[in-house]
């Protein structure tokens, strides 16, 4: 075979697994969306739900998972944000207790996630006593989006030019108040994308969340009871699928979730463009 | 205030005294500082501590399984029957298997996918394949599995004429498009960051563009996009729920691609929430073989990454 139909395979190959991948994609979303999104309207979301019947909405899960993002980011964010400004501002690069550190950050990006739903049941769960509860869920998510926040910011932190840093010092400001008035607000785009795609984890995460939080599906109304998020409702209706509305809801909750996702990569696309366009 | 210091300053006549009272005013702590560098020290180590936690845990409840069945009959076992048998022989196979599907179907059409973006699509085309190659990584895995169950398991049922389709063969499609978005990331970025002066010498000996991308460039980035595979594999072997709706969760070891298995990530989500006693303990010890899998993993990363930081 000579090389030029060779290159002309090759190329057919290159454009044609190309193709498969969007085209799965496309395919997934409109099979979704267009048996989804007839049946999702401002009732299907904002009423109740109810085992039995037609009129069974989502709002109950929505309220759960908004409820989980919030006590997630609110425990993790900071922790993060302040384990960066120790590996960026503080530490030394090459010191041991860096290293150890980074290790450490690795590893928990690693683990699988129903590992960390075994650990959050046996430790905030049964050992604190917390209960199959929003909280036990919330602790146990924060530790599993750690990684993301502290790269992320870590990275957002590294950008922001050593020249602040020395005009800061030069006109005499000390190190916290050189971190809090010009590095956190010259890193704050990078902070915001990590907050959004914790966001997105959160919202996808579902194995941890009802080994955690449980499958209740009442409205929550302390982070102390148990709550059923989007993704786990999800998994328990495509479980019972045997009536026409089950289907129905089980494809307009699949529709919310994608929409959500959707959202989400629109907003870090918007953030990472401002971004770009901050001169330095 | 600063005047006042000045002149107390000034008011030390003897050389030594001054030295003495500069010395003093470095010495002063500043108390906000030293407060914010421990808290922040303190929260760094909040990591080291919850991987302290989640080993400890695991290895302290999972021990007593693997010591209840034997370390060899508890990984060779064919017999998961609590509570008198936890064998987990065929959960290791059925995650073995269906991430090793996934690779060989997903991280051919990843790579391809990698050299598409990076070197032959046009600019325009390529900004609109990412995006929808970052949404599919966003995609949350209940929706993946959910789109399994209701084409991917019907299609497996019809084609092959067989009795339910919930079997490794769905589980391992599933799989391989949930691992595309992570290694075409990973594998992008690494043929980008070939030095362009390959590319440029390859092609000014006369070197086709197809022939520099697999003889040149690839062979270049080759060591990116292992870390890529790898991460993708971890994935595959890590994924829970996406795998529990499509592969039929028969604790039973599969003969073939066309039965129904149980993985391990599966085993333990199933049972835990009503699993006690030496019943629970040997799903940690499914857990510690899991983080085992998922350790081993890290360490081939750890070793690309090295080795990438070298050349």
């Amino acid at each position: 075979m000579n090389q030029a139909i060779k290159d002309k395979f090759a190329l057919t190959a290159i454009w044609t697994c190309a193709l498969i991948t969007i085209l799965f994609l496309v395919w997934m979303l409109w099979h979704i969306l267009s048996n989804g999104l007839s049946y999702v309207s401002w009732e299907f979301v904002t009423s109740s739900y109810s085992a039995i019947g037609k009129a069974s909405g989502i709002w109950s899960m929505i309220v759960s998972t908004i409820y989980m993002v919030v006590l997630s980011i609110s425990i993790a964010a900071p922790l993060g944000i302040m384990t960066a400004l120790f590996l960026t501002e503080y530490a030394k690069p090459s010191s041991n207790s860096v290293k150890v550190i980074r290790f450490c950050t690795e590893s928990l990006a690693g683990i699988p996630s129903i590992i960390y739903g075994l650990f959050g049941m046996t430790f905030f769960v049964v050992t604190l006593g917390l209960g199959f509860s929003i909280l036990s869920g919330a602790l146990t998510l924060s530790i599993l989006i750690l990684p993301v926040i502290i790269r992320t910011t870590e990275e957002a932190l590294l950008a922001v030019p050593q020249a602040y840093r020395e005009a800061a010092y030069g006109l005499g400001a000390s190190k916290i108040y050189t971190i809090w008035r010009v590095i956190l607000p010259s890193a704050m785009p990078g902070i915001i994308t990590a907050v959004i795609l914790s966001t997105g984890r959160i919202i996808g995460e579902s194995a941890p969340v009802f080994l955690t939080a449980g499958m209740v599906t009442r409205i929550p109304e302390s982070v102390f009871d148990s709550g059923r998020t989007l993704t786990v409702h999800l998994y328990k209706l495509t479980q019972e699928l045997f009536t026409i509305h089950e289907w129905n809801q089980a494809y307009a909750t699949a529709t919310v979730l994608i929409m959500l996702v959707l959202a989400i990569n629109v907003i870090t696309k918007i953030i990472g463009k401002q971004l770009n366009k901050a001169n330095y | 205030m600063t005047d006042i210091i000045d002149t107390q300053l000034a008011n030390l006549s003897n050389k030594k005294e001054l030295s003495q009272e500069l010395k003093r005013r470095a010495m002063r702590t500043d108390y906000l500082g030293t407060f914010f560098k421990y808290l922040f020290f303190l929260s760094a180590f909040i990591g080291v501590l919850s991987v302290a936690t989640i080993g400890y845990f695991l290895f302290y409840e999972g021990i007593p399984a693997i010591k209840h069945a034997g370390l060899i009959e508890f990984l060779s076992g064919r017999e998961w029957l609590p509570p008198a048998l936890y064998g987990i022989a065929s959960m290791i196979v059925a995650s073995l298997v269906s991430s090793l599907g996934a690779v060989i179907i997903g991280v051919p059409i990843a790579i391809l996918c990698a050299v598409f973006l990076a070197e032959i699509a046009p600019k325009w085309l390529a900004n609109l394949v990412r995006p929808a190659i970052e949404l599919l990584a966003g995609i949350p895995s209940v929706v993946y599995g959910f789109f399994g169950l209701v084409i991917i398991v019907p299609a497996i049922q019809t084609l092959f004429n067989i009795p339910a389709g919930s079997t490794l063969l769905a589980a391992i499609i599933v799989l391989s498009v949930m691992i595309l978005p992570t290694v075409i990331t990973i594998a992008e970025t690494s043929i980008r960051a070939v030095p362009s002066t390959y590319k440029e010498g390859a092609l000014a000996l006369g070197a086709s563009q197809v022939y520099t991308i697999f003889k040149v460039i690839l062979p270049a980035a080759r060591s990116g996009i292992l870390a890529g595979i790898v991460l993708g594999v971890a994935r595959a072997v890590g994924e829970t729920m996406a795998i529990i709706m499509v592969m039929g969760n028969a604790p039973a070891m599969p003969n073939s691609l066309l039965e129904s298995a149980r993985s391990l990530t599966a085993n333990i989500a199933l049972e835990m929430s009503y699993a006690t006693g030496m019943h629970a303990s040997s799903l940690y010890a499914t857990g510690i073989v899991l983080l085992i899998f998922v350790m081993l993993l890290n360490a081939c990363l750890l070793y690309l990454n090295r080795q990438r930081a070298y050349s």
